[in-house]
């Protein structure tokens, strides 16, 4: 069984080096050729899947070593998988959502001539993104890491033609290169403490060293995963990359890559339980980015950047929930899942409205769009409700737990983490009532652009449908399939080890009071956005509005302080290079022996007589040596 | 006596050279094919030392060893360890590559008159040269002799840089012969004064060991035969390292090198970088730290110091640059200050990582730099603001040339960063904060290349750009088993450290030194 793990990387790798080096003769195929290795991967997961639940809870992790990578003395690297409960979570998750995206890109990219590239691109995001939750080492993760990485690079950036696409390309990785410093230097520390950096080893040895250690590991690989899934303070890429293809912000931005850095911690689980200091700076890096996000999500115009906050916010509960402890770990990967279905729909929602409305991403030109595209309007509105944790669906099953848990941090971290939350909630119920609001309700507000082309909204082609209503099931249901009976808890619990969360009040009194600011933020939204007509011209807003519009001026800052201060930094250097080493070099050289002036002479340009008094030079010193030996 | 191999393999691409030069004015192409079929045929004699090496034997193998001015002591003595075919590999594998990248770089102007034109020969003939001079000194186990060819690669050198420079360039053909000539006047004098120290430090060695043989001297070491001071040895150490750091070339003796590399044609810029530089890094590995461990121990902290400066002021440097080829020239004095740090570290992770960091530099360098040499002979300028949107126009041209810089801002599955990663592993070991300062380099890399590729790739197509033709069959033969190479090295460099490690073993024991243990392990 195990010599099939191989093959679920192998099949979406395939697909990506036969689509990019094929050219133009697989145009007509490369879409087809693309989902169907997707979906075979998905397939062979499926099969993993099957034998996994068929066997006792604590032999179900399978190995299976390829060959050594990078052996060095003691340093050991193997291209080598490990296929646990947490890995096959991912595996189904990604080869899942993956599918259906592959499905839905087919008739979203049906009119761009460069389809096939893209469906290339799709699959070798599948393959990195399988490496990174199969690698059985961290210099594997990081591999896939940054092979996720490229993809989005690559995705970001596919309608390179427009400059804001190629810069918001660059942005995400070089944003991500900050994070991956983090990693390499956990690596390094890694090996340098425990002499290994496998899994397994590093993992079981975390009692042998001292707290310091595993600290310095703890946070460098926060940093790592702050890069990866936009947490605070590394999070200004994450709204730019909404330049990419929609398909492509619901599966990498939203369902998958982005929550790498959740799977990086609860993976080095054993890590942080032995530093309380990095818990609990997860914990606040989680509750500020959840803030943070919520905050920007509620001011944004553009459907796909509120969104994209919202994505921010809800990793920001997994991050804090995966800094919890045992109390959090499998909360955090089922609200990941969970998140993973409703955030995929509502992004593959948000594209269906912009494919039907001629791209245009701002919600003040939509409205009353219900009428014209109502599966569009019942997946997302499905997956609107499972956002915000209306009762029974998704949402509210795995969000609920992290607040829970959140309490149960204990002390004041405990009622302050459990506040961020609940006000998260609020905030959560608020923006996405106001995108509801704006996008399918009240008046038609769109009008004939500039070369007096109306919208004619549409529902979309059923290849497009057809995956929105699939996610719209799954967060419907499976928040409750995976709560109830604690199924999901007692799957994950080999892996992420697991304690029941005591808050300090009792857990009916959090649920309704999660339910009671659920319905504020919904009152609220409601008075502004569906009593009122919404202006189409954005009003200038409070100073919060405006600074949340530009995502609470952290791009600002960011210009100000390291684009502008580097370019300065760079050309000073040109400069002194220029003037300063070389002259200094080239003035020392003339300098010596003030030979300069008879120099420019010899200096006739012939590189004949350079030559010759090179040899000549070097004749010389030889000759003298000799004759020194002679005497 | 068996069949000179070792030496075969410098002289046949000197052979070639001879013969090329001598191919009457009007056979040009046939001069070309000579120069291919005997870089071809190096290749293969490189293929056969890398069969023929057995990487757990003797420490120097398929030696040979003839007595050539006995007075002086002087040996003809020719033998390679793991690192030294490595480089020969790499050296042989490039050229072919190199001499078809610039197949038409010396192709003589429309305005001139063809039938006397003799620089195709030349520039051709002078390429299999340094070839035969670099092969040559990986190979000499004889001081004096490396000293010989490290030297005298410099006046084929000189000819090629001052010689054939790029034609694309801005200005008048006077004002670009000016600069052309000034960057090899530059390029010689840089190298020469580090030449005549390095020759004072050679004289000094042999009246300190009276022989200067390799061998002999370990001997002698070994025995306790040899008496060298510590204020000699430091001194002898620092006149080496020299000139290795001017052709390496390390902060502040880097000036020349852009210079260099922007003038020369692209073939010509990688082969500076990828193949006659490396000269310096083997250098310092096989020399310095062999002759002179203690010295090369006593001067760490001040070279660690020196390569991180490299590091992060190439870097800098070449986020600011306006021409993409010293674009590239300061990336690699960047990527030159990790493989010193990698020596210096005295790990086997950062010396194995400095090692194969050579060959993959090397490899990545030349799918860089001649795609970015194609790129350049479309438009005719260097300089990056000339060009926008090119990956609309030629795709497979903007491709190769992101692998290409992928590559060079160290990827995980491309070659380079299995090197990196080694060098930073291996430097972090022994020097925590010097490893930490080095992985700036990370996001300084990325930051100069995707800024290149931004600008020069993507966004709305150039009116100047847009009748550009994509990537032609022979530029295709260059850049895809460069690619090809850069993955497969990348995912499966065993067969490369299988070779490499046993070398640095022995340079570990040179110098006296082991790898920290892990602090679980020491603790027990």
């Amino acid at each position: 069984m195990e010599n099939l793990i191989a093959l679920l990387v192998a099949a979406p790798l395939l697909g990506a080096a036969v689509l990019l080096c094929g050219g133009r003769r697989l145009d007509r195929i490369g879409h087809w050729l693309g989902t169907v290795l997707a979906a075979g991967s998905f397939l062979i997961g499926a099969v993993l899947f099957v034998d996994m639940i068929g066997k006792g809870a604590d032999d179900r992790a399978l190995h299976q070593k390829l060959f050594s990578w990078v052996p060095v003395e003691s340093f050991q690297a193997d291209i080598a998988f490990q296929l646990d409960q947490l890995s096959m979570t991912f595996v189904l998750l990604i080869t899942g959502v993956g599918t259906l995206i592959h499905v839905y890109s087919i008739g979203y990219m049906e009119h761009d001539e460069r389809r096939r590239r893209f469906f290339g691109y799709l699959n070798l995001f599948l393959a990195a993104m399988l490496l990174l939750v199969l690698a059985d080492n961290y210099l594997l993760l990081y591999f896939g890491w940054e092979g996720v990485g490229l993809a989005s690079y690559l995705l970001i950036g596919f309608w390179q033609h427009k400059p804001s696409a190629a810069t918001a390309a660059k942005k995400a990785f070089l944003v991500n290169r900050v994070g991956d410093i983090g990693l390499s230097i956990a690596i390094m520390l890694m090996f340098t403490t425990f002499g290994t950096f496998a899994f397994g080893p590093v993992l079981e040895a975390t009692g042998d060293t001292g707290e310091g250690k595993l600290t310095a590991i703890g946070l460098m690989l926060l940093l790592a995963a702050c890069g990866k899934s936009a947490q605070v303070p590394l999070q200004s890429w994450l709204g730019d990359a909404m330049e990419g293809p929609t398909p492509v912000s619901a599966l990498i931005h939203a369902a998958t890559m982005v929550t790498a850095g959740v799977y990086l911690i609860v993976r080095s689980g054993a890590i942080f339980d032995a530093a309380p200091t990095a818990q609990l700076v997860v914990t606040v890096v989680g509750a500020v980015t959840l803030l943070f996000g919520a905050i920007v999500g509620c001011a944004k115009d553009d459907i796909k950047k509120a969104l994209a906050g919202s994505t921010m916010s809800q990793i920001g509960y997994m991050i804090l929930a995966a800094g919890l402890g045992p109390i959090g770990y499998a909360f955090a990967i089922m609200h990941l899942v969970t998140h993973g279905f409703f955030k995929a729909g509502l992004f593959l929602g948000a594209g269906s409205v912009m494919h039907g409305m001629n791209d245009e991403v701002d919600m003040r030109k939509y409205g009353g769009l219900r009428k014209y595209m109502p599966v569009t309007f019942i997946t997302f509105g499905l997956g609107y409700l499972a956002l915000i944790g209306f009762p029974g669906l998704s949402g509210f099953f795995s969000k609920d737990k992290i607040i829970e848990a959140a309490f149960a941090a204990g002390g004041t971290q405990g009622w302050i983490l459990g506040a961020a939350t609940l006000l998260g909630a609020g905030l959560t119920a608020f923006y996405m009532t106001r995108v509801m609001l704006m996008t399918f309700f009240g008046e038609k507000r769109w009008q004939p652009d500039a070369d007096g082309n109306e919208p004619h909204p549409h529902e979309s082609p059923s290849s497009m449908t057809i995956p929105m209503i699939v996610l719209a099931f799954g967060s419907v249901f499976a928040g409750g399939f995976f709560g109830i009976g604690d199924r999901f808890v007692n799957w994950l619990e080999p892996v992420t080890k697991f304690e029941h969360p005591h808050p300090p009040i009792s857990i009916p009194v959090i649920t309704g009071a999660t339910i009671a600011v659920l319905l504020l933020g919904v009152a609220a939204a409601y008075l502004q956005y569906g009593r009122k007509p919404i202006p189409v011209v954005a009003p200038r807003g409070s100073l919060l509005t405006r600074a949340a519009r530009r995502d609470l001026l952290q791009d600002d800052f960011n210009h100000v302080v390291l684009v502008r201060g580097g370019e300065h930094l760079t050309r000073s250097l040109v400069y002194l290079d220029h003037k300063g080493v070389d002259g200094v070099v080239n003035g020392t050289a003339a300098a010596v022996g003030g030979l300069s002036g008879r120099l420019r002479k010899l200096q006739n340009g012939y590189a004949r007589s350079y030559a010759v008094s090179m040899f000549g030079g070097t004749a010389i010193l030889i000759a003298a040596t000799l004759l020194m030996r002679a005497v | 006596m068996s069949f000179p191999l070792l030496t075969a393999t410098a002289v046949l691409p000197a052979a070639g050279a001879i013969l090329t030069a001598a191919v009457p004015a009007a056979r040009r192409t046939a001069a070309k094919w000579l120069a291919l079929l005997f870089s071809l045929g190096t290749l293969v004699l490189a293929a056969v030392v890398l069969v023929r090496f057995e990487p757990n034997g003797d420490r120097y193998q398929l030696t040979e060893s003839h007595t050539w001015i006995k007075d002086f002591g002087v040996h003809y003595e020719l033998g390679v360890d793991g690192i030294g075919v490595a480089l020969i590999a790499l050296t042989a594998l490039l050229i072919p590559f190199v001499i078809v990248a610039g197949w038409k770089d010396a192709d003589p102007l429309e305005t001139k008159d063809n039938k006397r034109w003799r620089p195709t020969q030349g520039f051709f003939a002078l390429i299999l040269m340094v070839e035969a001079m670099v092969i040559i000194s990986f190979e000499a186990t004889d001081v004096f002799l490396f000293y010989i060819f490290f030297e005298a690669m410099l006046i084929p050198m000189y000819f090629l840089i001052g010689g054939f420079g790029d034609r694309a360039h801005s200005g008048t053909d006077e004002a670009a012969a000016t600069q052309r000539s000034y960057a090899a006047v530059k390029f010689l004098l840089y190298n020469l004064v580090g030449g005549l120290i390095m020759l004072a430090a050679v004289i000094g060695l042999y009246t300190v060991t009276g022989t200067f043989s390799l061998s002999e001297i370990a001997e002698l070491r070994a025995n306790g035969g040899l008496e060298m001071s510590t204020n000699v040895e430091r001194l002898l150490f620092l006149g080496f390292f020299f000139a290795f750091a001017v052709k390496a070339p390390l902060w502040p003796l880097h000036t020349w090198l852009p210079n260099a590399m922007g003038e020369a044609t692209a073939p010509v810029a990688v082969l500076i970088t990828a193949v006659v530089d490396k000269v310096g890094t083997f250098a310092m590995l096989r020399f310095c730290l062999q002759l002179f461990p203690e010295a090369s121990k006593w001067a760490t902290p001040a070279i660690l110091v020196l390569a991180l400066i490299s590091i992060v002021y190439g870097a800098l440097l070449a986020v600011g640059q306006r021409d993409i080829k010293r674009l590239v020239a300061y990336a690699s004095i960047s990527h030159f200050g990790f493989i010193i740090l990698g020596i210096f570290a005295m790990t086997s992770q950062g010396q194995s990582g400095a090692t194969l960091y050579m060959v993959n530099h090397g490899i990545s360098t030349a799918a860089l730099m001649l795609v970015a040499g194609f790129l350049i002979s479309r438009r005719g300028s260097r300089l990056i603001a000339d060009y926008g949107g090119v990956q609309k126009v030629a795709p497979v041209l903007a491709g190769t040339f992101l692998i290409g810089g992928l590559a060079t801002l160290s990827l995980p599955g491309l070659a380079p960063f299995v090197s990196e990663f080694l060098v930073l592993v291996g430097v972090f070991a022994a020097y925590p904060v010097v490893g930490i300062i080095a992985t700036s380099g990370i996001v300084l890399a990325a930051l100069y290349v995707l800024v290149l590729y931004q600008r020069t790739m993507t966004g709305p197509v150039k009116a100047e750009v847009s009748g550009m033709k994509d990537l032609k069959a022979r530029e295709l033969t260059v850049v895809v088993p460069l690619i090809v190479l850069l993955i497969g090295l990348g995912v499966f460099p065993k067969p490369l450290t299988d070779i490499v490690n046993p070398a640095v073993t022995h340079t570990m024991h040179d110098v006296n030194k082991q790898d920290p243990k892990p602090e679980v392990e020491a603790a027990k």
